[in-house]
């Protein structure tokens, strides 16, 4: 009898966990385009130096807003043309992949561990500090995202740095809401019960017991936040508000753009398709993602 | 109702207070003090700065400084611009209607387009409109809508001239301005064509900045109707032979509404937030610029005031779309 469940077992192992999530995550085609984008995006920043056929900031004074190479007038050299000062767009297009996803990476880990640490330590420990923090969150949230991020910017003053830092204060909220609410569910759980039963203290509590339970929609939340990151950043770029000229920002290549419309539309058009291809591609990844980690919508 | 409606109405209180702190911090964690950001870059003799100290009140604790920036909020009073020497409030109120105009127009049009594509999307679920419906929608948010309106402008304004690339008004009209909404300035002037040229110059900016809220009220529309289309009543409204039209305008959607106007409610910050990039780019004379143009010119006071002004705003819309939510949806009177 125990030889036949056995077999039974051995006949089907259950899937190890990764591959499992593959499996639904693969299932939603946007969600993996949008991956593959992503890893697109990110070989081009890390290998910009390599792939960049220029220096980003070389001005070829005898090229100055030369029109993509399929255009008359455009030449191999400038693939996409360049722009009022003569600079290649491509390369600079590229350097801006690496700048873009730098934003990217540096928002999402300062608002997630913030938001982790307060969100968790709200949850669990309840009391005033738990309102204190959640008046607090609600009133960043009364704010129009990039207004509080503009008026953090004309405090601090304009440079990529402080925009970082703005729109990571920004974002903050939805991590700590997220947190709290994923740890006010699971801390009556019996698990949390039986730990703390058994002596855990409250630091281990809260980052060893509970946290890995409230991963999944933190996770997703992260992805997004990505797309908020970038798009944030490229606005304040866009307004004067973040990176300064002539860092290849993909927002700051367009600061000035309204002034060649007339008659250079490649300096207007390539650097926001580079904004909206790259945010599209987090949220097509994150909407799959939310898809495979939400057991509900598990067939 | 009533005890709701006030309970709600208490509710706003730590937020408010919450952002007047905020703004009233923001002008204390400005490098540098208020006398010297007045004086700019010509500088300011130290006997003349500690007389202007005392004259603005400066030397007075921080909670005492504080009590007064309230007092005078709460009379209208938001200080005066450095630039221009107004009061804020009087610049705020000149330039709102622009912004209310647009956004107003934003909302109407995101919403005309946005409900119907959201339901149809639900309704026939799975096929081609809603696979295109969701594309476009998912392409809508994540739109950087500062590049969204440059490219309009590039195709409608330069490549098709149809549409004028900025401002509200063709520079050929004079209009006296009453209520500062140029659509019903222009239509009560004698200016003939007058208001066409309003007109004109609203479609861009109003797709532009509609852009996002059109793509937000679609998506929640269709995920809203599919989760009413699965209700028993749906298919007891069916069972009963009323027409699919029925079924899906009056059973269901009036059931699917409800988490939709609240997201409609909520994308009045979305509106207000894109107002400052569309107002830019447009050249809009609204509220969003003119906070903008203040942070540029570091006019300190028109920016705390501005930001006050409009989470006020936003909170005061928030509460709102709850009462409304608590009116449409009874249950919530009372778990609340």
């Amino acid at each position: 009898m125990s030889d036949t469940i056995m077999e039974h077992l051995d006949a089907a192992p259950p899937p190890h966990p990764l591959k499992e999530f593959w499996v639904y995550f693969s299932e939603n085609k946007g969600a993996v385009i949008g991956l593959y984008f992503i890893v697109f995006a990110i070989l081009l920043a890390v290998f910009a130096d390599v792939i960049a056929p220029h220096n980003p900031f070389d001005q070829y004074r005898d090229a100055i807003l030369q029109p993509p190479v399929w255009m008359d007038g455009g030449s191999s050299k400038f693939f996409l043309g360049t722009d009022d000062v003569g600079r290649d767009i491509v390369s600079r297009l590229i350097h801006g992949a690496r700048l873009s996803l730098l934003v990217g990476v540096i928002v999402v880990t300062l608002s997630l561990a913030a938001g982790i640490i307060l969100g968790i330590t709200s949850g669990y420990l309840g009391g005033f500090y738990e309102i204190l923090v959640m008046r607090l969150m609600d009133i960043i949230l009364a704010l129009p995202s990039l207004l509080l991020a503009l008026a953090i910017v004309a405090i601090l003053g304009p440079s990529l740095q402080n925009a970082i830092l703005a729109i990571a204060i920004v974002v903050l909220p939805h991590y700590v809401r997220l947190t709290r609410a994923s740890v006010m569910a699971e801390k009556n759980k019996d698990y949390v019960t039986a730990s703390r039963v058994c002596g855990s203290g409250p630091f281990r509590m809260m980052f060893v017991v509970l946290l890995p339970n409230c991963m999944a929609p933190l996770i997703v939340q992260a992805t997004l936040g990505f797309s908020t990151a970038i798009l944030d950043a490229a606005a304040l770029g866009f307004l004067g508000m973040g990176a300064q000229p002539p860092t290849p920002e993909w927002g700051a290549m367009l600061a000035n753009a309204l002034q060649f419309i007339q008659r250079a539309w490649w300096v207007v058009t390539f650097p926001g398709l580079a904004i909206l291809l790259t945010v599209l591609a987090f949220n097509l990844a994150g909407d799959g993602l939310r898809d495979a980690l939400d057991p509900k919508m598990k067939r | 109702m009533i005890q709701f409606f006030f309970r709600r109405l208490l509710d706003i209180f730590p937020a408010f207070i919450g952002v007047t702190l905020l703004t009233f911090s923001l002008i204390h964690l400005i490098p540098g003090d208020a006398v010297e950001l007045r004086a700019g870059e010509r500088g300011i003799d130290p006997a003349r700065h500690a007389a202007m100290k005392v004259e603005m009140g400066l030397d007075k604790p921080l909670y005492v400084q504080y009590f007064k920036y309230i007092g005078g909020v709460f009379k209208g009073d938001l200080g005066r611009s450095f630039v221009t020497k107004k009061p804020i409030l009087e610049e705020f109120l000149t330039l709102f209607p622009a912004t209310l105009e647009l956004s107003t127009c934003a909302m109407i049009f995101a919403i005309l387009v946005g409900l119907p594509a959201g339901i149809i999307a639900g309704v026939k679920r799975g096929t081609v409109f809603d696979h295109t419906v969701m594309g476009a929608s998912l392409t809508g948010y994540s739109m950087p809508i500062f590049w969204w309106g440059l490219l309009m402008i590039l195709f409608f304004s330069v490549h098709l001239g149809w549409t004028p690339v900025s401002g509200r008004l063709s520079a050929l009209f004079w209009i006296d301005v009453d209520t500062g909404f140029m659509l019903i300035d222009t239509l009560r002037s004698d200016e003939p064509g007058a208001f066409k040229s309003a007109l004109s110059h609203l479609i861009l900016p109003s797709i532009v900045l509609g852009t996002i809220p059109l793509a937000v009220i679609a998506r929640m529309t269709r995920s809203s109707m599919l989760e009413v289309l699965k209700e028993d009543y749906v298919r007891t409204a069916k069972a009963k032979g009323l027409t699919p039209n029925r079924v899906i305008l009056v059973h269901a959607l009036r059931n699917a509404m409800i988490p939709v106007i609240t997201v409609i409610g909520l994308q009045t910050g979305v509106l207000l937030a894109g107002a400052i990039l569309t107002e830019t780019i447009f050249a809009w004379p609204g509220v969003g610029k003119w906070i903008l143009e203040s942070i540029n010119r570091r006019d300190y006071p028109a920016i705390q005031g501005g930001i006050l002004i409009i989470a006020t705003l936003i909170i005061f819309v928030n509460l709102g779309v709850d009462i409304l939510y608590g009116i449409i949806n009874p249950r919530i009177r009372y778990t609340r």
